[in-house]
């Protein structure tokens, strides 16, 4: 696998990856959008997936999430291949180990807050109480006090995002594949929604895989792929040299040279 | 940041002495890099010499005395005019990524190549600042953000040159 910064930090680099494409193709009718993209992720990896619309980094997601299978390659998820499993146990893993967050929140807009981030515990049949118990907990964690009982139609774009985030890390999953989740936000709810994301599957050590079209968003991620014409793309070994780091023309890049800065946790 | 400028401003507040002035560069704009006391006094010094502050230094002989500098109407005049003017666009770094990307495609070098390189850096030095701005006070976050946006208009117009390259060949060996 090849990035676009350094590789992973030693510790994450002797690991095992948690999910990884091998050489993965897919097309939608005539149309290719993955021709052997190839991915690994470690476990506790923020991962940001970057690259222009229609250059497949959204079915390198899907394909990842066991949404869909690919035409050819491998996918594997924790030591064990997720393409070749039935559809019911590759349902079962998506609800158990996967949390989704998408641009929409793509909430149950006739549900509450509450029942709409216990969504995944109840359809895993928890009892109701329980899953109820620690929906609500959620909610303080995400700014969400005291709108348990309101309907998520009533919420704005940052609430129902937050709800959607909630509702991801509540069966607290391995993996939390995001799809443009501030795709719909403007910069400042985005950021604050990018914030939590990344601060709640920090603490939890969940693997992010985060998909953008968004440099703001990807920089919140501790590694940065580039998805182009459906391969995960290569980037020259000069790359990683210092040499190339852009002129401190803006105040704040003169900030940064200044500070020392720990990018990778 | 330009330091008369921004000294000119401070005393537009108020007349202050050498030392408060530069404690209170270092709070507001210092950061992590505060200003040489020998460049708050050189820097005075010119703005004394230029006519847009008065005080500072007894004249020789006068004995310890200081006075405080105080901005003057033609340092007014200039600190207004520099606050209230839109400062030049900067395109530095877009001339050099742009002369950079035509020289390779002239000389038949790996254009795509430099981009990449230069996104790399790109998006390092914005993982950097977005940390900053995640762990650092307000003034560093929004110091932070103005970097964050002028590297994100960088990586738009790397992007664009990028899709683009094929077409930039054929017009730069056309001329």
């Amino acid at each position: 696998m090849t990035s676009v910064n350094q590789p992973p930090r030693p510790a994450a680099q002797a690991a095992r990856p948690i999910i990884e494409a091998r050489d993965v193709y897919r097309s939608f009718g005539q149309t290719p959008a993955l021709v052997g993209a190839t991915l690994a992720v470690q476990p506790g990896e923020m991962l940001a997936v970057m690259g222009p619309s229609g250059s497949g980094k959204s079915t390198l997601l899907h394909c990842l999430a066991g949404i869909y299978t690919p035409d050819k390659g491998e996918i594997w998820f924790d030591g064990q291949r997720l393409d070749t499993l039935s559809d019911t146990r590759r349902t079962e893993l998506r609800r158990t180990a996967f949390g989704f967050v998408f641009q929409f929140g793509q909430l149950v807009p006739e549900l509450t807050v509450t029942d709409n981030i216990a969504l995944p515990l109840l359809l895993g049949r928890a009892g109701r109480k329980a899953a109820t118990a620690r929906a609500d907990a959620w909610l303080p964690r995400l700014g969400l006090d005291g709108l348990g009982g309101r309907r998520t139609g009533e919420l704005s774009g940052g609430q129902a995002q937050r709800v959607a985030l909630a509702r991801a890390l509540v069966v607290r999953p391995k993996v939390l594949f995001a799809d443009e989740p501030t795709g719909s936000l403007d910069t400042l709810t985005g950021e604050m929604v990018m914030e939590l994301l990344i601060g709640s599957a920090r603490e939890e050590g969940t693997t992010v895989v985060l998909v953008t079209h968004d440099a703001r968003v990807a920089a919140y991620a501790d590694r940065q792929v580039l998805v182009r014409d459906g391969q995960v793309m290569a980037i020259p070994e000069a790359a990683v040299g210092a040499h190339a780091a852009p002129a401190a023309h803006a105040a704040g890049a003169e900030v940064a040279a200044e500070t020392e800065v720990e990018v990778r946790r | 940041m330009t330091v008369p400028l921004t000294l000119l401003g401070l005393l537009e507040k108020e007349p202050s002495y050498g030392y408060d002035l530069k404690r209170e560069y270092d709070a507001y704009f210092g950061g992590d890099k505060p200003l040489p006391f020998g460049q708050v006094y050189s820097t005075l010094r010119r703005l004394a010499r230029d006519g847009k502050v008065t005080g500072g230094e007894a004249e020789p002989g006068a004995g310890p005395d200081r006075k405080p500098y105080k901005i003057t109407e033609l340092g007014t005049r200039e600190f207004d005019s520099w606050l209230t003017q839109p400062i030049q666009p900067e395109p530095h770094l877009q001339a050099v990524l742009f002369s950079k990307v035509v020289l390779a495609l002239l000389l038949g070098r790996p254009a795509d190549s430099y981009l990449d390189i230069q996104r790399v850096a790109h998006l390092q030095r914005m993982r950097e600042l977005t940390e900053i701005k995640r762990t650092g006070s307000l003034m560093q976050a929004l110091l932070a953000d103005h970097g964050l946006f002028h590297l994100e208009a960088d990586l738009r117009w790397i992007d664009v040159t990028s899709a683009r390259l094929d077409a930039l060949a054929e017009t730069v060996r056309s001329i």
